[in-house]
C-alpha cells in the first residue's frame, strides 16, 4: 500500500467541482472547526472563503503562535549541481537549456561551506538536477559526512531515490528530504516532463512512502503553482499530507508553495495565482494543519514575504543562490548564469533577520542537533 | 504548622524556593525571555538541547540566563524519539553544560507531541545508572510515575494537556492519583495555559509546575509570568492550608442526628 492507492481513488474534476460549488456556510463551518477534516480544507481554498481571509489570516497567526512560538527558522539551499538529464518545460536545469554545467568538487564544496558558515546557518538544504551519472549515491556519500561535520541540520531536495538509499544516507547524516510532486494532475505532469526519469509520475509521487518507511524526520511536499489549478493541486497536497501524517506518524512534516519564477526557456504559467490567494492558501495549509511547517523561499518578493511570514510561516530560506558555486563570490547575485530560477528577494541573511526581528519575531539559526541524526 | 522551610521545594540534592519551572522556547528575542523567566522568580529553567549550539560556550540563548545565580538549567531532550537518541543528547548535554540535570523528553509522534512511556522508562533507567538527575515528561500515568520512582527518577512530570495546547489539566483525575501515590516531586507539566490552570495543579497538590507556551507566547510576558508566579504561590498557600471539602448539597446547621448531642 502506498498513497498512489489512495490518490488513484481521486478523480481530478470531481475534486475541482467540490471545491468550487463551496458555499459561504461551508467557510463559516470550516472556521469554527477546531480541527479540519479534508472537505472543510476544500472550504477554505475555495473562492467562496476569499470574503473571509481576514478571518482565516488570524486564526492562522494564532495558531502559528501557540504552536511554533514568536520564531521562525532560517535556512540556506546549496546547489550542488545543475547537470540534469531531465527534460521539464519550467525548469532552468531542463537538459534541453543551453547553460554551463557545473558540479561542485570536494575543493568547492569546502569553499561554499566556509562562506555559508560566516553567514550563521546551521541548517542546509541540498539541492541538484536529476543527474544520478554525476550526482548519485557515489557522490552523496562523499559530501554528506563531509557537511555533517559543519551543519546541524541537513535536508535534501534531489531526485528520489530508493528505501535503501534513503536509508544509507540517513545514517551518513541526512535529516530531511523535499520532494515536490510539481502537479498531481497526471496528464498536465506527462507533457511538462517530457524526458527523463522524472517523466515517471507514480515513482515521485511513492517518494515520501519510501521516505516514511525509512523512517526520515522530515519531509516536505508540495505543488509547483503554475502548472495546474492550484486549488485542486493544494486539495491533493492536503489529501497526501492527511494520509502521510495517518501511515508514518513518527515523522514531521513541511509543505511548500512555491510559484513558478522566470528561468531560461521560461513557461507561462497556466494557473496564477495572485498574492491575496497564495496568502488564503497559506492560511488554509496551517488551519488545516496547526504542526505542519509552511516554509517560504526566496522565489518570494522581500515585501511579500516580510508581510506575509507572522501569519503562518514557519521556515524561510535567505540568501539564496539558485547556482552551484553562488556562495564563493560574495557578489554572487550578479553572476547567474548557471542557475536554476531567478530570486527575488535578494537580501543579505542579516538584513532577512532583521526584517524578522520587526515583526516581533526571532529568527532562529539552530533548532536540531547532531544527536538527533541516525 | 507550615513553615517557610517546609514551603520550600527538594528534588535531588537541591532545593528550591519557587515552585515554578519555566522554558526558553518561543520568545520573540533572548531579552525578552530573560526578563520574563526573572520576572517569575523561577529557579529551573528548562531548555532544548537542540537549540543550544554545543560548540560555543558562550552560546547567546544561554547567556542572559547564566548570569543570572539563582538559576539552574535543565537541559530537555526534546526531538529525541527513542531511548537511543535521549540517551545520546543527555550526554553531549551533560558535557557541554556541565550539568548532570535533565529533562528527558522522547516524543516520536511529532503532532501532538505526546510521549513515549517505553522508551522513557527504558532512557530513564540507563541515564539513573550513569549519574544523571532524570526529570522524565510522561503521560499522566500513575503506574508508569511508580515504575519511574522504582528506576530512579528523581520527579516526574506528568502533563495536563498536550505541550502548548493551553487546554489545562485535562487529566485531572490521573493526577490527583499521581501525587497521592508517588513518592518523589510531581511536577505538572504541559498544557498549563493559565494561572489559574497553575493554581489548580498547586491546589491538588503538584509540588511544582512548569509554564512555557503562556508565558512566551503572551503579548506581555513579563505581566504573565509574574501572574503565574502569584498563581503558583496562591495554589501551594491554600494547599498547605488546606482546602474545605465541596458537595452540591447544602450543609445544616442543624442536621438530622443533631438530636443525638442533646443526652
Amino acid at each position: 500500500m502506498s498513497f498512489l492507492d489512495t490518490f488513484n481513488q481521486l478523480d481530478w474534476n470531481e475534486v475541482k467541482l467540490s471545491i468550487t460549488s463551496k458555499t459561504a456556510s461551508d467557510v463559516e463551518q470550516a472556521l469554527s472547526a477546531s480541527r479540519l477534516n479534508h472537505d472543510q480544507f476544500l472550504a477554505l481554498i475555495s473562492p467562496a472563503a476569499s470574503p473571509y481571509l481576514e478571518q482565516m489570516a488570524k486564526k492562522s497567526l494564532q495558531l502559528t503562535r501557540q504552536r511554533f512560538g514568536n520564531t521562525v527558522q532560517l535556512y540556506i539551499p546549496l546547489y550542488l549541481s545543475n547537470k540534469c538529464t531531465n527534460i521539464c518545460t519550467y525548469c532552468g536545469f531542463s537538459l534541453g537549456n543551453k547553460i554551463r554545467r557545473k558540479t561542485l568538487s570536494m575543493d568547492e564544496l569546502d569553499a561554499e561551506i566556509r562562506a555559508i558558515k560566516a553567514h550563521g546557518f546551521e541548517h542546509l538544504l541540498l539541492v541538484t538536477g536529476e543527474a544520478p551519472g554525476t550526482v548519485g549515491m557515489d557522490y552523496f556519500r562523499k559530501v554528506l559526512p563531509k557537511l555533517r561535520m559543519h551543519f546541524s541540520h541537513i535536508s535534501m531536495e534531489v531526485q528520489p531515490l530508493d528505501q535503501k538509499d534513503y536509508e544509507e544516507l540517513m545514517s551518513l547524516g541526512l535529516d530531511a528530504v523535499l520532494v515536490y510532486q510539481e502537479t498531481y494532475h497526471r496528464p498536465t505532469y506527462n507533457q511538462v516532463h517530457l524526458r527523463g526519469s522524472k517523466a515517471d509520475f507514480d515513482y515521485r509521487l511513492e517518494t515520501a512512502d519510501r521516505l516514511g518507511k525509512a523512517g526520515i524526520d522530515k519531509i516536505g511536499i508540495g505543488a509547483l503553482i503554475g502548472l495546474e489549478d492550484w486549488r485542486t493541486d493544494a486539495a491533493m497536497v492536503a489529501a497526501h499530507l492527511d494520509y502521510l501524517e495517518k501511515t508514518y506518524w513518527r515523522t514531521r512534516y513541511s509543505i511548500s508553495f512555491p510559484r513558478l519564477r522566470p528561468c531560461e526557456g521560461e513557461m507561462n504559467p497556466v494557473s496564477l495565482i495572485s498574492d491575496r490567494q497564495l496568502v488564503q492558501l497559506i492560511c488554509a495549509y496551517r488551519l488545516f494543519k496547526p504542526e505542519a511547517e509552511l516554509s517560504l523561499s526566496t522565489r518570494e518578493s522581500a515585501r511579500f514575504r516580510d508581510n506575509v511570514l507572522p501569519l503562518g510561516i514557519t521556515t524561510m530560506s535567505a540568501f539564496s543562490s539558485t547556482q552551484p558555486g553562488g556562495y564563493v563570490n560574495d557578489e554572487f547575485l550578479e553572476h547567474t548564469a548557471l542557475e536554476q530560477f531567478a530570486i527575488d528577494d535578494n537580501r543579505r541573511p542579516e538584513q532577512v533577520a532583521d526584517a524578522i526581528r520587526s515583526k516581533g519575531l526571532e529568527a532562529v539559526w539552530k533548532d536540531w542537533d547532531n544527536c538527533y541524526s541516525h | 504548622m507550615t513553615t517557610e522551610k517546609t514551603r520550600m521545594l527538594k528534588i535531588a540534592d537541591k532545593t528550591f524556593n519557587s515552585r515554578l519551572f519555566t522554558g526558553t522556547g518561543k520568545f520573540q528575542n533572548r531579552q525578552t525571555m530573560a526578563d520574563a523567566i526573572i520576572a517569575s522568580d523561577s529557579e529551573l529553567v528548562t531548555m532544548a538541547l537542540k537549540r543550544v549550539d554545543l560548540n560555543s560556550q558562550d552560546d547567546d540563548i544561554l547567556e542572559p540566563l547564566l548570569q543570572q545565580p539563582t538559576i539552574n538549567l535543565l537541559p530537555n531532550t526534546s526531538g529525541a524519539r527513542d531511548a537511543k537518541e535521549a540517551v545520546y543528547a543527555a550526554q553531549l548535554a551533560r558535557e557541554a553544560l556541565q550539568t548532570n540535570w535533565l529533562k528527558l523528553e522522547i516524543h516520536p509522534d511529532p503532532k501532538y507531541l505526546l510521549p513515549d512511556p517505553i522508551e522513557t522508562l527504558k532512557a530513564c533507567e540507563e541515564l539513573t545508572q550513569q549519574g544523571f538527575i532524570v526529570l522524565p515528561y510522561i503521560h499522566a500515568d500513575p503506574v508508569l510515575c511508580k515504575h519511574l520512582e522504582e528506576a530512579g527518577a528523581a520527579a516526574v512530570m506528568p502533563l495536563g494537556s498536550p505541550i502548548g495546547s493551553n487546554l489545562g489539566l485535562k487529566t485531572r483525575e490521573f493526577l490527583q492519583i499521581i501525587i497521592e501515590q508517588t513518592k518523589v516531586p510531581v511536577v505538572v507539566d504541559a498544557g498549563i495555559g493559565s494561572p489559574s490552570d497553575a493554581a489548580l495543579a498547586m491546589e491538588l497538590g503538584a509540588d511544582a509546575v512548569l509554564v512555557n507556551t503562556a508565558i512566551a507566547v503572551s503579548p506581555n510576558p513579563v505581566a504573565m509570568a509574574i501572574a503565574f508566579k502569584e498563581a503558583v504561590n496562591a495554589g501551594r498557600r491554600a494547599y498547605e492550608a488546606g482546602l474545605g471539602s465541596r458537595s452540591l448539597e447544602a450543609q445544616a446547621s442543624s442536621p438530622l442526628t443533631a438530636f443525638l448531642d442533646e443526652f
